[in-house]
């Protein structure tokens, strides 16, 4: 049984429908990501499992007990804020230990809590500092603390690393990481970055405009998206979304790619789902990510289904490990992602390895994937 | 080329300077001029006055108006001097403060962080008795005071005067925590604190720029009341104010200008305290109660 269970959620603020039936969960000591772009509901999805926000219609559940009304002290979570939320006005210590002396822990158990927690932070130093004493990392860092300090049986980190500069998001990334390996805690974790997603997350949740799109293992999301909005947003840089033809070649199909000024390219595709037959002689989106559109030489020797063209090169962009080369098909820049060291040159016509195992096809109207 | 104008920019600056101290110690002086005539009268005896030299110093200091003020003065029908009326207004002045502020905090409160429906409406009307005169209440609140029993008492003085600066001091708290992270009380209600623990806990303690703001505003409203005092006080209830027109109207024998000096000066000395004490504060939590809301 899953531990933490979100069935069929609803929040509306008046008439406006924030979340439109959420359905999620996940087992005991899992990491669930919940991402999408900015104003798609995932913040209030936190609010609500926190219970800071009361919910229209659904369930939530933590460890089988339904906990719809209860109080968010009551329902053994701890969340950690964008802004960190420290009480201005008290030392570390004191923030850390504020639940315990709200629930009346003697003061000697609640040193002991503390000096545990910032010794596994390593914040020990701070402890009688106030809040506007601290780094950024630091305040971080305590605000992880007030929450590691309740033991809690669920996470919530509200985009914990937004207010971090980039070097530091990384290192306290791999933190949360470690910190989450050694508890084994359940987490919900909300971002918007989509790196932070998949590296932190067991489990991935994609929404937008309140609707879940997609809920699976970072693997999954990145390499399964179930629509062009998923394909889209996960991974960086972006996956080509390139307008297409399904044609004929032989006894299988071929999809057409129109390369601007010339003949279109037409690949052969072997072992495509059967319901891309459907659409033959008509339009598709398909979808190949740059590391899946690379120089001959730099292509995956296992891919089963390889396919390769010459491609007018727009646009170089080295970037030290990889070399990034914009062609156009279908009408757009479409990326690939070559070795460092590619002998490659804008303005020219080079031969781009296409590996077919790794594209996705998508139906330009509904969006949704095919097959 | 750049020497010469940054030399012109100084020259200029230096004039500009000149011209709006000049223009600025004049009006202090202008402004301070009343004062001043008031502190060297009340230091004259009455024949000094008399002559008709209002500006002059005293030829001849003293302190005592200021004791017959304070003391034995006739107001009224009784020579009390200003103490038993001092003593009425700190009475009536430290409760309605401390109520009104109290009060106004736990509005601002509940308007920003616990908002329910309609809460905008509320806030509204609590508004508008920022704008209501003084008069338009009068009849209602002699008719409640006397319902309640409260008329001609302190209590009753300490009631109005709270329920009318109520307004004030929710708009000033309000705007306050409008801009205090909600976050920082979400925090707090997830560790389990209660309402009013959040309130006393976390709210107040980052709350000092907005009280000392309130309390100055509602102290110099009150202290300086006349109307509400006038009309709802009786014979041991009357608060300096009142009492310092009775002083200076009272009728028996010569007009004492040195006493009445001395008396406003007094009446007016506790307001002009709390400003130099805490005026710094004062303009500091007036920018960030408004700016921010």
């Amino acid at each position: 049984m899953s531990f933490l269970e979100i069935d069929n959620l609803e929040k509306s603020f008046g008439a406006t429908k924030i979340l439109k039936g959420v359905s999620l969960e996940i087992e005991e000591g899992g990491f669930l990501v919940l991402v999408g772009p900015s104003g798609c509901g995932k913040s209030t999805l936190l609010n609500t499992i926190a219970g800071l926000e009361p919910i229209t219609g659904g369930e939530i559940r933590i460890a089988g007990r339904r906990v719809n009304d209860l109080h968010p002290s009551k329902r053994d979570i701890a969340m950690v804020f964008q802004s960190y939320a420290l009480y201005p006005n008290m030392t570390v210590g004191q923030n850390i230990a504020f639940g315990m002396e709200i629930r009346g822990v003697p003061k000697a158990e609640r040193d002991k809590a503390i000096a545990n927690v910032a010794g596994l932070l390593q914040i020990g130093h701070l402890l009688d500092r106030k809040p506007s004493q601290l780094s950024g990392g630091q305040r971080q860092r305590v605000a992880m603390g007030r929450a590691l300090v309740r033991n809690p049986q669920v996470f919530l980190f509200d985009e914990p690393l937004s207010n971090l500069d980039a070097k530091l998001r990384i290192d306290m990334r791999t933190e949360i990481k470690r910190l989450h390996q050694r508890m084994k805690t359940t987490i919900v974790y909300v971002t918007h970055d989509q790196i932070e997603a998949m590296t932190l997350a067991t489990k991935i949740a994609v929404l937008k405009d309140g609707i879940l799109q997609q809920f699976g293992t970072p693997a999954e999301i990145y390499n399964n998206p179930v629509n062009m909005f998923v394909a889209d947003f996960m991974g960086s840089p972006a996956m080509n979304l390139v307008p297409a033809t399904i044609g004929a070649n032989g006894n299988g199909l071929s999809i057409d790619l129109d390369r601007g000024n010339g003949a279109p390219i037409s690949l052969p595709l072997a072992g495509a789902p059967a319901s891309l037959a459907a659409y033959q002689g008509k339009k598709v989106v398909f979808g190949i990510r740059p590391e899946a559109l690379t120089d001959p030489d730099g292509a995956d020797r296992n891919a089963s289904a390889l396919a390769s063209a010459d491609c007018h090169i727009e646009v170089v962009e080295p970037a030290g490990s990889d070399t990034f080369a914009v062609t156009n098909l279908g009408g757009k820049g479409v990326v690939a992602r070559l070795r460092a060291d590619a002998n490659i040159q804008a303005g020219t016509t080079a031969p781009l390895a296409f590996n077919l195992s790794k594209a996705v096809f998508f139906d330009p109207a509904t969006e949704a994937r095919i097959g | 080329m750049s020497a010469v104008s940054q030399d012109n920019a100084a020259r200029s600056g230096t004039l500009a300077r000149a011209v709006i101290y000049t223009v600025l110690i004049l009006f202090a002086v202008y402004y301070l001029l009343p004062l001043y005539v008031m502190l060297v009268n009340s230091l004259k005896p009455l024949n000094e006055i008399r002559e008709g030299n209002m500006m002059a110093l005293p030829r001849e200091w003293t302190i005592a108006p200021w004791l017959s003020a304070w003391s034995t003065a006739q107001i009224g029908v009784s020579p009390t001097g200003l103490r038993p009326y001092f003593l009425n207004s700190v009475l009536m002045v430290v409760p309605a403060v401390a109520l009104s502020t109290i009060l106004g905090a736990l509005n601002g409160y509940v308007l920003t962080k616990w908002r329910f429906r309609g809460d905008n409406i509320v806030f509204g009307m609590m508004l508008l008795a920022c704008f209501i005169p003084f008069q338009i209440v009068l009849i209602p609140s002699a008719r409640i005071l006397g319902l309640t029993g409260l008329a001609g008492t302190i209590t009753g003085l300490v009631l109005i005067h709270a329920i009318y600066g109520l307004g004030f001091t929710t708009l000033f708290f309000r705007n306050y925590y409008e801009a205090f992270p909600t976050e920082l009380v979400r925090a707090a209600q997830i560790d389990g604190a209660s309402f009013f623990q959040i309130f006393r806990r976390i709210l107040l303690p980052s709350s000092g720029p907005i009280i000392v703001v309130t309390v100055i505003w509602q102290f110099t409203n009150i202290w300086n009341d006349f109307l509400f005092g006038s009309s709802f006080s009786s014979f041991d209830s009357i608060p300096i104010t009142v009492a310092l027109n009775n002083l200076v109207n009272s009728s028996t024998g010569v007009k004492e200008y040195n006493v009445h000096f001395a008396g406003a000066i007094l009446a007016a000395l506790p307001t002009l305290v709390v400003y130099i004490v805490s005026g710094r504060y004062f303009v500091r939590g007036l920018m960030a109660g408004a700016v921010k809301g």
